[in-house]
């Protein structure tokens, strides 16, 4: 599960937002969507704790995966100095991810730095065949990023809440005015979006959910979530993708 | 390995060094990265007398060098813990030290009373030191008498010999650990230190707002609160805790007089620190040219 991954490249694609290129050989194995990575972003003792980070393509022949991350904190800004040719400690693949199953089309809902999961999970589907149809909403237009890998894999909307690109409003205006009918929805985001989809949204979804997180693999019981009948999930064990209704927002 | 076996009330240890409870939940998602009877032996998380929710998230943040967690002793309660988890440990060959909780002395008593009869538990670590629990914890561990009216107490129904876990935030520790000391078979020291960070907004950003500190950052605290009961009780088992990640951190617990020591934190950061350490320390004894790892143990008061 531990593994060592070489940086390839790091580049920023929007305001604070990186995108980093890691190969390794574990890539062969990861072929479910929506899943993550645990990064340990130092090999002293200053950072006692791993970051999660989702995974936004994976490419085995090449033995690649693509992570998105926004530089907010001191372990992420960390990442966002390293430097091309150095070895990362990588715990993966962990999680649950996306259950694929054989839709005609589907809709994915993405919001913020809750967007990178979904284009892998976007590849996965096309390439059984299923249509989808992308929804991805940012605060504002500097934040925006991989508009142009969503519409090379079905038709996308910009969402900005402050308008200044694409519709202005969130995810939810946009997806009141389509009128295809989707038998499904995928979604990664913020609390509140994943809220809002999962009580006005009537058709079967899966949703990603995000915590700080400790071990990542299920043992300190950091990262809970309510279940409707008063026990707790474990986002990085149980999760961190769950059924609509499987979990409290 | 023989070096490093140690034998203390109740535990025959392989080597030295355990999960600290916690840290390590029941061991079952451990199991799958790497054989558990490699371990000394395993702390397990704590149990109560009835299941705990715990507390809101975010339950944990990360500080300079250590961590912040107000877990709040979530756990499935002590007939679920006999019936799976300590069932799904009897496959591995590593004694079982079981964390005990409560928020009253009955509480305690009953959970100690059952846990000490499982089979594979070989000692008990009373837990009087948890800073996250409104009730009970660390109320018990701040206070000489009712410390030792609780270890009194538990000492009577359990089945095993029974380790006080101390905690750091009080005033003299030496005077409670002496308290308890006379009761107990063991000590297990230190807990977490009460610590708060707050968030962009200047508000604390546990939900518990307090959490305990834990990780490298404690060790120096650790080390010398060991350094001056082990002068005090020179003949006390103490199984010591707080920010080990190394070999040398190991090394320097046991010069300060610990019989074993327990890992907690460094198991998030590196899943398999218990058996890289347990090899670094078999490598490192031989090293140093040592006939037991205990040749060095005290000798930084000696």
């Amino acid at each position: 599960m531990k593994h060592l991954m070489r940086i390839l490249s790091v580049e920023e694609i929007a305001d604070n937002i990186f995108e980093m290129v890691l190969s390794g050989e574990i890539t062969k194995e990861m072929k479910v969507s929506g899943q993550f990575v645990h990064i340990r972003v130092s090999p002293y003792t200053e950072n006692v704790l791993r970051r999660p980070i989702s995974i936004a393509n994976v490419d085995a022949d090449k033995e690649t995966l693509t992570i998105i991350f926004r530089a907010e904190g001191d372990g992420t800004t960390k990442m966002s100095k390293m430097q091309v040719g150095d070895d990362l400690d990588v715990l993966t693949p962990l999680g649950n991810g996306y259950p694929l199953e054989d839709f005609n089309h589907v809709l994915l809902v993405g919001g913020g730095i809750g967007v990178p999961p979904l284009h892998e999970l976007s590849k996965q589907l096309n390439a059984r065949g299923v249509k989808t149809t992308h929804v991805l909403g940012f605060n504002s237009k500097k934040d925006v990023f991989y508009e142009d890998e969503f519409n090379a894999l079905g038709d996308t909307y910009i969402t900005t809440a402050d308008g200044t690109y694409g519709k202005e409003g969130f995810v939810t205006d946009q997806i009141e005015l389509l009128e295809t009918e989707f038998d499904q929805f995928y979604a990664c985001g913020p609390k509140v979006m994943l809220k809002v989809l999962n009580d006005s949204m009537d058709i079967d979804g899966y949703i990603s959910l995000e915590e700080r997180m400790g071990c990542g693999i299920g043992v300190c019981y950091a990262c809970v979530v309510p279940k409707p009948d008063g026990s707790y999930a474990k986002i990085c064990s149980d999760g961190p993708v769950f059924k609509k209704g499987e979990i409290l927002l | 390995m023989s070096k490093l076996a140690v034998n203390i009330p109740g535990l025959s240890l392989k080597n030295p060094i355990m999960p600290a409870s916690g840290c390590f939940s029941f061991g079952q998602e451990f199991s799958e990265l790497y054989d558990l009877s490699r371990l000394g032996a395993i702390m397990i998380k704590a149990a109560t007398h009835q299941p705990r929710l715990g507390n809101p998230t975010p339950r944990v943040a990360e500080t300079a060098s250590g961590m912040l967690n107000a877990i709040g002793l979530q756990n499935p309660g002590v007939d679920h813990i006999i019936e799976h988890e300590l069932k799904f440990l009897e496959k591995f060959d590593v004694p079982i030290i079981a964390n005990v909780a409560g928020t009253a002395i009955e509480d305690y008593t009953e959970v100690a009373e059952k846990i000490s009869q499982a089979p594979n538990v070989h000692a008990l670590e009373l837990n009087i030191s948890c800073p996250n629990v409104k009730e009970g914890g660390i109320q018990f561990g701040t206070n000489v008498e009712s410390a030792v009216r609780l270890t009194e107490s538990v000492k009577r129904v359990s089945k095993v010999p029974v380790y006080v876990k101390l905690s750091p935030n009080v005033t003299n520790i030496v005077e409670i650990a002496q308290g308890v000391g006379e009761i107990a078979d063991g000590l297990t020291m230190i807990n977490t230190l009460v610590g708060m960070r707050l968030d962009k907004n200047g508000k604390p950003l546990i939900a518990n707002k307090t959490g305990g500190l834990s990780g490298p950052a404690i060790k120096p605290v650790a080390l010398n609160m060991i350094y001056q009961v082990r002068q005090a009780m020179p003949d006390i088992p103490i199984i010591g805790m707080g920010g080990i990640s190394t070999v040398d951190d190991v090394l320097d617990y046991i010069s300060v007089g610990c019989d074993a020591v327990a890992v907690g934190t460094a198991n998030f950061t590196d899943p398999y620190v218990c058996p890289t350490l347990i090899d670094a320390l078999d490598a490192r004894v031989a090293t140093m040219g040592l006939s037991h790892i205990h040749d060095i143990k005290g000798r930084a008061y000696q």
